[in-house]
């Protein structure tokens, strides 16, 4: 098996040992990225094997000694392109790291590169970057799910031992569950923003894409903290998360919201995920029936706040001071309108659109006004539901990997991808996508599990429990 | 027909911190363009704000000192515009929850105090500065993130005079609490004014318009006087007043139309994500109180109570902090107000006005003046000596007494030796003396100067006159 198989926390302990070192998994897993990353495309941009070897050089200490990590395009990296897969940032290298890029390279980990994305976060596919489409390794006619796509591929495909991601409405969770591997979005809060070019800042949160629950553990306890960078980061004390992993479950409470299982839903997603809530009970944990009424808003809700946010967070893409700037303009307004139109895609466009529509003078109150206070609700949902249970199980996403091209022209449907993971978003709550079986054909399905803020500790142990016993992410992709 | 006047002022101040408003980049005036920018200020993509304290407390100073509500909780909001001053083409200000709400500024007026209501006083980010060359325009983003506090008033100055005292009071106000230059000149106080007239008899107010680009105090009271005639002659002409922003232009002396009401911008106002609101702490804003300074108003009072001097005395000095603090600080070692204040008013402000500098950029200490008024009041020196010796002070520093000695400047007050001068003096010229005795009394004026001659002024006048009188009758 090669190195780039193994998960971190295999290899850390390799490292640490001396038998092998952060070379060695740099090696196979360039050599892994030359054999199959022209049939996936998970890269945006990849660093140099010489800047990758020099900076394993004598990798050892840390709690990421000598582990490669791949970033999404959105994080920055000092100095290092970070285009958030748009062309209106191509050439764009920020003049300084985001705090989870530092808080990697100070436990020893070595940065990749960037992986692919969906344009500006904006998409559930991978199929709106400036790069061409990212596929799903289970079956490369299909996408990988979005807009994390390119990390999750990569993690699937072993390309890189572990990711990180970012979830605005399941960016993380949703490619994950479509490619059989672990991904967590955190408590807003969770982790520092800082050098996350925003999306959506009251829904954005950085997570991690693993090959399972102990390193998406290990990942969670490098990332957190709070950050004086960040208004928004809690300022909480963090456990290390490997602590909970093999914790017993029995007596743990899982709620089952009815609001999840409904039509339209695609039934080998929902046979799937029922026989995982089997799995749950067989192990001791009481299953219990919720409520969740506001759920059907949820969607809704999300395109007015998100592309509100989005609206104002993208004007800063004006040609002025880095980026993409139109050679053909006559005056500043023209500068503006030319730099943009080229610069953005179809849907940041359909979105930055969305979203001055909903803010503009005389419908601010019936959209975002109406929007926020339907969020509170649906806060009010899980709060109201988390007396009953300390984890909530649901599908992450109602149908497998789609195919490419299926939904570029329906883009209703496309945010229908997003139903179950838009909530968790919406109420800054917990969730991770785990791999819980694989549909006839082979595709992978996830298991949504959700928790209090700040309960990440009940998820990793939720997760990891039924991980081990229901062996669902032994298998591998099969790319020749 | 008479018309009514009602002025309401947007005043714009850059506050004296440190730092930025939402990040730890200088705030100094005049640096090299673009070196006190980082990825915040510049708006760069993934950077974050997070609020300056101390900016933060001044705006809670100038709430309290402007007698206003102060919010229970602080939000943040973003305002949405495009302009390539503007890195991120939204600025962080605040909506419809300020800092502060519905204060008074009392001023003077002619008919006495009047209380302008202040409707609300928010904290936001300034801009950065565009310069325009032949074909094209550069950014320095050294301003952009200074924290700017934003004062509204409500429409309630009635004249361009009046509004003259209010941007007067509220810069002395704000330069007691520290807590911005306001020097209009250099931009650290910027205000837009909006005018309307109505008739005398009316209730409700008329068509306003918004005047910018003034650049002093004088100029805002210019355009004001310039608008109401402009809009008086149209009223009386019965036309209609457009609601526009117009533009003042200094040199011609003429305000213009820049834009219409129809244009004006839609700003998309909403709650800004990346700061959290946060409730006021009370306890905080207490201290703030406490340790708040004597504000102008009340120290005019206490001076013309206290110190027993004029009320326009008073007035003048109390306009900067630093003037009205050393005044008391050379009454406190010389008790005579008036005098002190004399000096304060006359020579030392024409010292400071002729270079551009305040009294605490000078050499000169309250101590000091106190001994010079001190030496003139016992006659140890001649105003004309004080006068002589008072630049010296200021420049470096000495005490009056030694300056006075080290120049051999001395009061001649022996009467001894003033006799032998006066009576060499009346030898020399027998034919005023003469004339003197024979009625024509001004021959004692040409006398007491051929003595101040002789001695080079430093005879004492008074033991002067007095000899002179008795030797000559």
């Amino acid at each position: 098996m090669g190195l780039n198989q193994r998960t971190a926390l295999d290899l850390i302990e390799s490292v640490k040992r001396g038998k092998i070192n952060s070379s060695d998994i740099i090696k196979d897993v360039l050599k892994r990225i030359k054999d199959v990353d022209s049939k996936i495309n998970a890269f945006a941009h990849l660093n140099s094997a010489e800047d990758l070897f020099k900076n394993a050089e004598g990798k050892k200490s840390g709690r990421l000694a000598g582990i490669p990590v791949a970033l999404k395009d959105n994080l920055c990296e000092n100095d290092r392109l970070t285009t958030c897969s748009s062309k209106i940032l191509s050439g764009f290298k920020p003049p300084y790291s985001a705090t989870v890029v530092k808080k990697l390279e100070d436990e020893g980990a070595i940065i990749l590169g960037k992986t692919n994305m969906d344009e500006f976060a904006f998409g559930s596919s991978c199929e709106t970057s400036c790069y061409g489409t990212t596929r799903n390794p289970w079956d490369t006619k299909r996408i990988p799910g979005g807009s994390s796509g390119g990390s999750a591929a990569a993690v699937a495909a072993d390309e890189a031992v572990m990711a990180l991601g970012s979830d605005t409405g399941g960016s993380i969770r949703q490619p994950a569950a479509l490619c059989g591997v672990v991904g967590m979005k955190p408590t807003y809060g969770r982790v520092s923003r800082y050098g996350l070019i925003a999306f959506a800042s009251s829904l954005d949160q950085i997570g991690p894409i693993t090959k399972d629950v102990s390193d998406c553990a290990l990942l969670l306890s490098v990332i957190s903290g709070h950050d004086e960078s960040d208004s928004t980061s809690a300022d909480m004390p963090v456990p290390d998360y490997t602590d909970f992993l093999g914790s017993e479950i029995r007596g743990m409470r899982a709620g089952v919201p009815k609001e999840y299982f409904v039509e339209g839903s695609d039934p080998e997603v929902e046979k799937s995920v029922r026989k995982a809530i089997e799995t749950f009970r067989g192990m001791g944990v009481e299953i219990v029936e919720l409520d969740l009424p506001h759920t059907k808003y949820a969607v809704g809700t999300y395109y007015i706040i998100a592309s509100a946010e989005a609206s104002s967070n993208l004007s800063r893409f004006d040609g002025v001071q880095y980026g993409h700037r139109s050679s053909s303009s006559k005056d500043i307004i023209d500068l503006y309108s030319a730099t943009r139109s080229e610069g953005f895609g179809d849907e940041a466009k359909r979105r930055i659109m969305l979203g001055a529509y909903v803010l503009s003078s005389g419908y601010y109150d019936a959209y975002y006004l109406k929007a926020s206070k339907v969020r509170t609700k649906i806060k009010e949902d899980f709060d109201n539901a988390f007396k009953k249970c300390d984890v909530i199980l649901t599908p992450t996403s109602p149908t497998p990997a789609f195919k490419a091209g299926e939904k570029m022209n329906d883009p209703l449907n496309m945010y229908l991808s997003d139903v179950y993971t838009i909530p968790a978003n919406l109420a800054g709550i917990p969730a991770v996508s785990v791999p819980c079986g694989f549909t006839k054909s082979g595709l992978p399905i996830g298991l949504q599990i959700i928790a209090q803020a700040f309960r990440e500790d009940n998820i990793i142990k939720a997760a990891h429990a039924f991980e081990v016993t229901a062996k669902c992410n032994n298998r591998k992709p099969d790319l020749g | 027909m008479g018309y009514a006047i009602n002025i309401g002022l947007e005043v714009h101040l850059q506050l004296s911190t440190k730092s930025k408003v939402f990040c730890r980049c200088s705030t100094k005036f005049g640096s090299e363009p673009n070196s006190q920018a980082c990825p915040v200020c510049l708006g760069l993509p993934g950077s974050l704000p997070v609020l300056n304290e101390e900016a933060f407390r001044y705006s809670i100073k100038a709430a309290i000192a402007l007698n206003c509500k102060i919010a229970e909780v602080i939000k943040f909001d973003r305002k949405n515009y495009y302009y390539p001053d503007l890195p991120k083409n939204f600025q962080i200000s605040q909506y419809d929850k300020p800092v502060a709400q519905n204060g008074i500024l009392t001023i003077k007026t002619k008919g006495g105090l009047k209380d302008i209501r202040i409707k609300r006083v928010h904290l936001e980010e300034d801009a950065g500065k565009l310069f325009h060359k032949g074909g094209y325009s550069l950014v320095d983003y050294n301003r952009a993130g200074t924290p700017l506090l934003e004062i509204v008033s409500e429409p309630d100055l009635t004249s361009p005079d009046d509004t003259y005292e209010y941007l007067t009071s509220l810069k002395a106000v704000l330069r007691y609490l520290g807590i911005s230059d306001c020097n209009m000149e250099e931009g650290s106080l910027r205000c837009d004014a909006n005018i309307s007239l109505r008739e005398e008899s009316s209730e409700g107010l008329g068509v306003k318009t918004e005047l910018k680009n003034m650049n002093s105090f004088k100029g805002v009271r210019n355009a004001l006087e310039y608008e109401a005639k402009r809009q008086a002659s149209l009223l009386e002409d019965e036309e209609k007043i457009s609601q526009e922003t117009r533009l003042w232009n200094e040199e011609k002396g003429v305000t213009l139309s820049m834009r219409g009401k129809e244009e004006a911008h839609d700003y998309r106002y909403f709650p800004e994500p990346d700061l959290m609101p946060f409730t006021v702490d009370k306890v905080m804003v207490n201290h703030i109180k406490e340790g708040l300074p004597e504000l102008p108003m009340a120290r005019q009072a206490r001076f013309i109570s206290e110190y027993k001097i004029p009320e326009y005395d008073a007035s003048v000095l109390i306009q900067e902090k630093e003037i009205a603090d050393f005044f008391e600080k050379a009454i406190k070692k010389h008790d005579n107000p008036k005098g002190v204040a004399n000096w304060m008013m006359g020579d030392i402000t024409a010292i400071l006005n002729a270079s551009n500098i305040s009294i605490t950029q000078t050499s000169l200490l309250p101590e000091n003046l106190a001994r010079m008024v001190k030496m003139v009041d016992s006659g140890a020196i001649s105003v004309k000596i004080a006068k002589a010796i008072l630049p010296d002070m200021v420049k470096s520093g000495g005490r009056p007494d030694e300056l006075v000695e080290k120049k051999g400047l001395a009061q001649i007050s022996s009467k001894g030796e003033l006799e032998e001068i006066i009576s060499k003096v009346m030898a020399e010229n027998d034919e005023s003396v003469s004339d003197y005795r024979s009625g024509k009394k001004n021959a004692l004026t040409f006398l007491v100067g051929q003595v101040m001659k002789a001695t080079r002024g430093k005879a004492n006048p008074g033991m002067v006159n007095e000899i002179l009188l008795s030797k000559l009758n």
